[in-house]
Formats: structure tokens, sequence, C-alpha cells
């Protein structure tokens, strides 16, 4: 049976990034003197980057089918927003009419790309690079350079808590903790319904000292993490998608046919292509997808901002992809996790958010993240040397 | 007796969990050809990677003296500094360079930096006439075949004036008459005072050139058996390997059932991808009978792998025409999906690259073309997998520690019956197998035929591509050959033999000149 020292060797790549995640969000607790941490600031740091999340879940996608990037996600968020401008305020269609014509267009412009890249065979890198060119100009028409401001639903999305019902008036938000007990009762139930199939079956599932720590481990982080909101203002719209797409995703990657092929694709395209995978399939999917993602966080990010900007965008799809390459993804495809996108983009957030706090100026920002991106996948090529070695 | 060049001491190699090399004594004398032939997985690379600094001093345990110094070698630099080249199973050359670039790749003639290419050229050329390549030095290696490829590996040693060459596996990926070429080259060089040792799996080969013949078996030196000293035959060296007599090479074919035509193609056209005026395959027509394994013999490049390959769902070649009939029905097969769907099946000639992915596991491997007969809904139901996964290594008889063990880490045999397992997972009718045993030891080679046999016997229809002529003889019922793209004979396992083969071959290609 495997000690929990042993568990943590081999999967030194799988626990390191979130033991990079615990590490910089204890030494910027600390170097902010306590405030990252504060309920308010942990609400405010998920507000500020949700969007990146949702993008580097995409862009993980991406990345898993071969190393392959989408540039043009920024310009797909800014896009998105002046069209939900467009639609609602220019035209005064009803909000949820807006949204939904908002994220086909998304939806539409991965699918030109997947176009592109999957049909005519043109390298992403050149296909995505000429999307954000093209994207960025569309929005810019849309709003002819000017700023627009959007209606309050946005805004809802993007930051408001769900209503209290249960513990109304009460300093806490009662429905934000309850939520939190029962989404970590059904963690504890299926997780332990998947170990009595897999044991029934009769194949190893480790030690159960082991499996009984990670189960409560996750089931007090969710609950921390509830009542850590509920200490704020309570569980958002935001978290609440966040927390459905991180789930649909994991589950697709890990547990679907379509999940396998893109990893198959990634690990070894010639050999996925004669065991009769469609490599145009995917990699269409796989973008078209991507446009789809960029539009849901063009949304959160319009309701963010409460209106849509010529400049909206810049850069994220440059947080995504380091999002991605800092939670473990390989350069070369097959290999990287949902979830280890999602703690790159935290590690990437704590960063942001705690030298901001610090004052620290935004030049220094970018210097620090920059070594950061490059450290963590040194150390990420480091201990796959290493395993490969053992 | 000659001087000793090489004198590896006390050799001991351990990798976490494995004793690789376990106190190995290993002298090689000045002037000979020294063979090493053991199973796969048996030390054999790795001792050569301790000899040739690919595993620094420090990793390993004993000493080294090369030319009587003791060497410290802490990579390949050092010990080619030494006099020591090493030209690997798997070539590295650049495709998209010259021979003469890749010649003098990382050993460029240059001055300041500046590289002098009237030198580069004139050595080139001098060196490529020395290992008999007749190519122009300006030809791009992606443009050779493989057997040329070696010779420009050979070329690149002879350029670092290496005075000991090892050669890992020079002859798996040649056809025969390649590798005959290359076996006479080495005892050409031989000849003038050049020291070699080679690894390899073909026996014959072994006992033709090499002057000792040293045997090692997990991990130990079990004897070396020296030229008109010791039995130097076939036999002899296969018992010394696996530790026991094997009889026979090819496992005992039962009468099987052969039934009516199961798989039959009429007037096969293929073009080359690249090239729309090229035909690669022409009008090729032949059939399978249901429980036969039917060979398809050639040398390399004849167009057996593009063959089969189009055949697959049209994974290779453009302008594909003629007819494809399965139990005597029309099929057409646009996408691999369609092939797979159609029960077909196609087990690469090269599992690293086309056949397996590396860095997934064997259950993942072994379920890829048929994800949903493990799956409801597109949702994978794992504990099948696992069960189904479990079920073939255990019936093909894989060694791993387990179904979640990495193909990346297995030895070539034990991959070669992952990629078997897959495509029997995927229940076909009609099972192509493009070299199904290059590269891999006696051993594996026989509980491989064995799996074929098993195959056949269940009825299905079994098309076997293999450039080693005793192996299309010893398992196929019936044989064909092609050549440059057509098939020009066809013989029963009763009348074939080498000569015939080989003369079908050449006959046709006189026919044409």
């Amino acid at each position: 049976m495997e000690s929990i020292r042993d568990v943590f060797r081999h999967n030194i790549r799988q626990y390191g990034m979130l033991i990079a995640l615990i590490a910089i969000m204890l030494i910027f607790q600390i170097l902010t003197g306590g405030i990252l941490l504060r309920p308010i600031n942990v609400s405010r740091l998920i507000f500020q980057n949700s969007y990146i999340l949702i993008l580097a879940i995409g862009m993980m996608l991406c990345i898993l089918t071969g190393g392959n990037i989408d540039l043009s996600v920024g310009s797909i968020v800014a896009m998105v927003s002046a069209s939900s401008a467009l639609f609602s305020v220019k035209l005064g269609l009803p909000v949820p009419l807006s949204i939904l014509l908002s994220l086909i267009i998304g939806f539409l412009a991965g699918v030109w790309q997947g176009f592109w890249i999957a049909y005519v065979k043109i390298p992403p890198f050149i296909v995505t690079l000429a999307g954000m060119l093209i994207f960025n100009g569309i929005n810019n028409i849309i709003l002819s350079g000017k700023t627009v401001l959007l209606p309050q639903l946005y805004v809802t999305i993007a930051s408001d808590s769900i209503p209290d019902f249960i513990g109304s008036g009460s300093k806490l938000h009662i429905t934000t903790i309850v939520i939190g007990i029962i989404c970590s009762v059904l963690y504890i139930i299926m997780e332990l319904l998947s170990r009595a199939k897999k044991k029934k079956s009769g194949y190893d599932t480790g030690s159960d000292s082991f499996f009984a720590a990670k189960i409560i481990a996750i089931a007090l982080v969710i609950n921390l993490f509830t009542y850590w909101l509920a200490r704020a203002n309570g569980l958002t719209y935001a978290v609440i998608l966040l927390v459905v797409l991180i789930a649909v995703y994991t589950f697709i990657t890990n547990k679907t046919v379509a999940g396998r092929h893109i990893y198959a694709l990634g690990g070894n395209a010639k050999a996925a292509e004669l065991s009769g995978i469609s490599v145009k399939r995917v990699m269409f999917w796989v973008y078209a997808n991507m446009g789809f993602l960029a539009a849901i966080a063009g949304i959160v990010f319009a309701g963010r901002l409460n209106s849509a900007s010529p400049t909206a965008g810049d850069g994220f799809e440059l947080d995504a992809i380091a999002a991605c390459f800092i939670g473990g993804a390989s350069a070369t495809g097959g290999v990287g996790t949902i979830i280890g996108a999602i703690i790159g983009g935290f590690i990437m957030g704590i960063m942001n958010n705690g030298m901001s706090i610090m004052g620290v100026s935004t030049f220094w920002q970018n210097i620090i993240k920059g070594l950061v991106t490059i450290f963590a996948v040194a150390f990420d090529v480091y201990s796959k040397s290493k395993a490969k070695a053992a | 007796m000659s001087e000793i060049i090489l004198d590896m001491r006390n050799i001991t190699k351990v990798f976490p969990g494995v004793k690789a090399l376990d106190n190995v004594n290993l002298k090689v004398r000045k002037g000979e050809i020294h063979a090493l032939v053991g199973e796969n997985g048996d030390g054999k690379s790795t001792l050569m990677n301790v000899l040739s600094g690919i595993y620094p001093y420090g990793t390993y345990l004993g000493d080294i003296f090369f030319e009587g110094k003791k060497c410290e070698f802490k990579s390949v630099r050092d010990s080619e500094k030494a006099g020591i080249g090493i030209i690997h199973q798997e070539l590295a050359l650049n495709p998209y360079m010259s021979i003469a670039e890749n010649i003098f790749l990382c050993n460029e003639r240059s001055k300041y930096g500046i590289i002098n290419w009237d030198r580069t050229y004139q050595e080139a050329r001098k060196l490529m006439a020395k290992v008999g390549l007749k190519e122009k030095y300006n030809t791009l290696v992606m443009d050779i075949g493989v057997g040329k490829q070696q010779l420009v590996e050979i070329a690149k040693a002879l350029s670092k004036d290496v005075r000991l060459l090892i050669l890992d596996e020079p002859t798996a990926a040649l056809n025969d008459r390649d590798s005959d070429n290359l076996l006479n080259l080495l005892l050409e060089l031989n000849q003038q005072g050049l020291t070699c040792i080679i690894i390899s799996h073909k026996i014959h080969e072994v006992t033709r050139i090499a002057d000792r013949i040293t045997i090692i078996r997990d991990g130990s030196i079990i004897e070396t058996l020296v030229k008109g000293v010791d039995e130097f035959s076939e036999n002899r060296i296969i018992k010394g390997m696996v530790g026991r007599e094997l009889v026979n090479r090819f496992p005992p074919k039962e009468k099987a059932h052969i039934g009516e035509v199961g798989f039959e193609v009429k007037d096969w056209v293929v073009y080359d991808p690249l090239d729309d005026e090229r035909m690669r395959i022409k009008h090729v027509s032949f059939n399978v009978r249901k429980g036969e394994i039917v060979g398809i013999a050639g040398l390399m490049g004849a167009g057996r792998t593009e063959l089969v390959m189009s055949l697959f769902g049209r994974a290779y070649g453009k302008k594909i025409s003629g007819t494809i009939l399965k139990d005597g029905k029309k099929l057409v097969l646009k996408t691999v999906h369609e092939a797979i769907k159609a029960g077909i099946a196609y087990a690469t000639e090269d599992r690293k690259t086309a056949g397996l992915i590396l860095i997934d596991d064997i259950r993942r491997n072994i379920t890829l073309p048929r994800l949903d007969k493990v799956s409801r809904n597109s949702v994978i139901d794992e504990g099948l997998e696992v069960k189904i996964a479990e079920e073939q290594r255990r019936k093909l008889n894989i060694r791993s520690s387990g179904v979640y063990q990495k193909t990346g880490n297995l030895s070539g045999g034990n991959q070669q019956k992952v990629v078997l397992s897959k495509w029997i997972f995927s229940e076909p009718d009609v099972l192509f197998l493009d070299e199904p045993t290059r590269g891999i030891d006696v051993g594996a080679k026989y509980e491989i035929y064995t799996i074929i046999n098993q195959l056949a016997s269940q009825g299905k229809c079994i098309v076997m591509i293999s450039s080693e002529l005793p192996e299309i003889l010893g398992i196929c019922d019936r044989i064909y050959v092609m050549n440059e793209g057509s098939i020009v004979g066809e013989m029963s396992r009763e009348e074939a033999s080498p000569e015939k083969i080989m003369k079908c071959i050449l006959n046709s290609t006189a026919n044409k000149g």
C-alpha cells in the first residue's frame, strides 16, 4: 500500500502547482498584511479573474491538442461586449436575447477559425493572429471607437450575489453556506460511489487513509470557501457560472470520448489519426468551443466594466495562455488538466491582486509575472525529467 | 593475440527498481567486430549508453578503459573526442539538410565559426565514396532511402575519426539487399582497421560478420563466443540468449480451416499524395481467405505500406481508385474511422511514431480505436475500460506493472503487443500487420507469431507485410511479391523460397528495363 509520501512523490506534478498556489497565497497574505485573504478581497479576486479563468478553460483544450494556442480570445471578448452593446443599447433588444445573440457571435468567430485551422490546415498561430486583428477591427467599427454603457442586468451577471433566501437580514449570507454544505455532501457521496464501483470491478484504488484525507480536505476547502464568501456578499452568479464550467469541462476532458480524442491527438497526432480519430473534427470543435467560451468571458467582462469599450480584452489571451502553462500544460500537447489551468489562473490572479494592494507598479508586476511563468514551466520541465528518470 | 582496445570492468547500472546491468565485464580487441546479442531489455543498449557517455560518469559503477586510458565521459561529446562513435537505432539525421551538411553536423568544417563549404563538400564526397554512397553531396536526406541514410550516419561517424564504432541495430529498418550492403561495408571498414561493436537481433548477420559474440541476458554477460573456437551457429546463440534450446522459431501451424474469400481488392490505383503524376500503387489486385495469413514480400519502398494504408480508409495517397470487396460486398471507405467500423484494422509499421501514444498508459492505448465499445452516450466507463485492458494484458502476456503503465516505458516487444491488443480489441475481420516483429527479440517474436496464428484460426483475414523473408516463409499460407507498386508474383507456402521471391523481384525489374 502506498504511503502518503509516496502518493505525493508520484504525483509531484499534480500537487506541485497546488503547493505553489498555497505558497504564493501565504506569501502575499503576509506581504499585504492580511488583506489578501479578507473575505471581501477573496470575493473581489474571483470577480476580477473570472473571465480569465473562463478563457483558460478553453485555452487548455487548444493547448492539449498539441501546444496550439488561440491569440484571438482577447479580441473576441471585446467583440462580444461590443455586440452586446449593439443589440441591447443601440437596437434596444431585451438583455437575455442580446446575450444569446452575442454568444452566437462568439461561437461563429470560433467556427470561422476552426474552419481555417481544421479544414484548410493553416497553423493555429497564424489563423488566430489574423483573428485577433479582424475581431478587434469589428469591435471598433461597432463601437465607432467609443465606450458604451450597458444595461444593469449585465452587471448583475458579473458581480451580484444570489439573493439570500434563508438568512435574509443576517450578517452572514446563509444561503451560500447551505449551498456549500450541500455541494460538499454531494461531492463525498459521488466519490464514495465511484470508489465502490472501482473496487467492485477490481482495480487498484490506492490507500483508504489517503482517500479519506483527500475527500475530507476537499470538503473542508469547499465549506471554508463558501463560508468566506458568506462573510462578504455571498455567492455571486459569476462564481456559480465558473464552477459549473469547471465541472462540465473537467467531466468532458476526463470522462468522455471527445476528451479522450483531444488528449490522444496531443499525445501523438499520427497514432491518433490511424486509430480512427478525425483530427479535423477535433481541431474544429476545440476552436469553435474556444470562441464560445470567449463569448461567455466577454459577457462577464462587459458586466464587470458595466460598459463595452474599444480597448476591452487587451492582453487577455496572454494571461489565459500563461495560466495554462503555469498550471502544468505541456507545450507539446497531450498533458494538462482543467483544474491545472484554474490553479494557474489563480496564481496569476493572486499575484496581480497582491501586488496591486502592495502598490507595486504595473511595470514591475509584469516583470514578476513573466519570471513566475518561466520558473513555473522550468519547475515543470525539471520534475518531468525527474519522473522520467524514475 | 591483438591488444585490447576497450575494457569495461564491473559495470553496474541501476535504474530505480531495476538493475539494468549487473557487474558486466566486456573486452573488445582492436580490429575486431564484436557483436552483442540478447533479448530486448536485457541491457545491450544500456551498456552502450554507458560507454558512449549518454549515462554520464558517476551514474554507474565500474571502470571503462579505452586504448589503455581510463575514461570518465560526461557526455557523448567526450566519448566522441576520445574516438568512440555511436549510431543509434533511430537515425539522428536532419531530413531537411543535405547529405554533406548532415555528415558535418556539429563538426562543421569551419574557421572562426564560418563554414568552409568547399572543404565541407570535398571531404563529404571523400567520405561518401568510402562508404559507397552514390548520391550527390547536396541531396537532401529526406529524399534518400533508409538504407542510404544509414550510410550517411556511418560517414558522419567516420568524419569524427572514430576508432571504435558502435552500431545499435543498424539493419533493423533495412531490407535484405541494403542490409547486405551495409554488412559488406562494415567488413570492409573493419579490414581497414576500424573496430566495431554491433548490436543486432538478426542472428544470421551476426554470425556472418562477427569475430566474437557476447551474449547478454538479464543484465549479465552469459558468455562470449569466439569465431573458429566455439560453435557459431544460430541455434547455439539463440540457446545462449533464451537459456533454452529454441527448436522452432515459428510456432507450429495447426491445420487451420481456410474458408472462402473474405477480403478482395481489385484494380487498386493510388497516386503519391505529394505528386499527382506519380502512380505509387499500380492496378493491384489480391484476395485473402478467411483464416488465411497472406504475406506481402518485397524490398523497402516497394509500396507495401502505401498499399495497405490506402486501403485503410485512404490513410495514404491521392486519386485512389479500385474496388474493395469484403464478404463479397463492395466497400467504400473514405476515412480511417469508416475502415475501423467496417472491421478493418491496420497495425502500423512504426509503433513509436504511429502506433502508440507513448505518454499514455496501456489502457488508454488499447481502447482508443473503439472508445464507443467502452462508453455509453459518449461517457467512458472507466471500470469497464480497465477490465478490458487487463484482460488483453493477460491474454497477450504484456509484461508491465499494470494497465496504468505508460507505453513509452515498455520494451519493444511489449509495445508491439499493446499495438496488437489495440487492434484485436477493435474486433476486425481483416487485419493488416505491417512489420509486426521489427526490432524485437526472438522470444517476443515467437509470442507474436502465436498470436497471429490464433487470430487466423478465429477466421480472420490476415495480411502481413514483412521485410524478413524467413518470417514470411515461416508463418504465411500464401505470399504475394510486390515490387515498385505492382504485385509481381504469387505463391503458396509450399512453393515459396527466398530464392524464388528474390527472382520474382529481379525479373520484374529486368522486364521493365
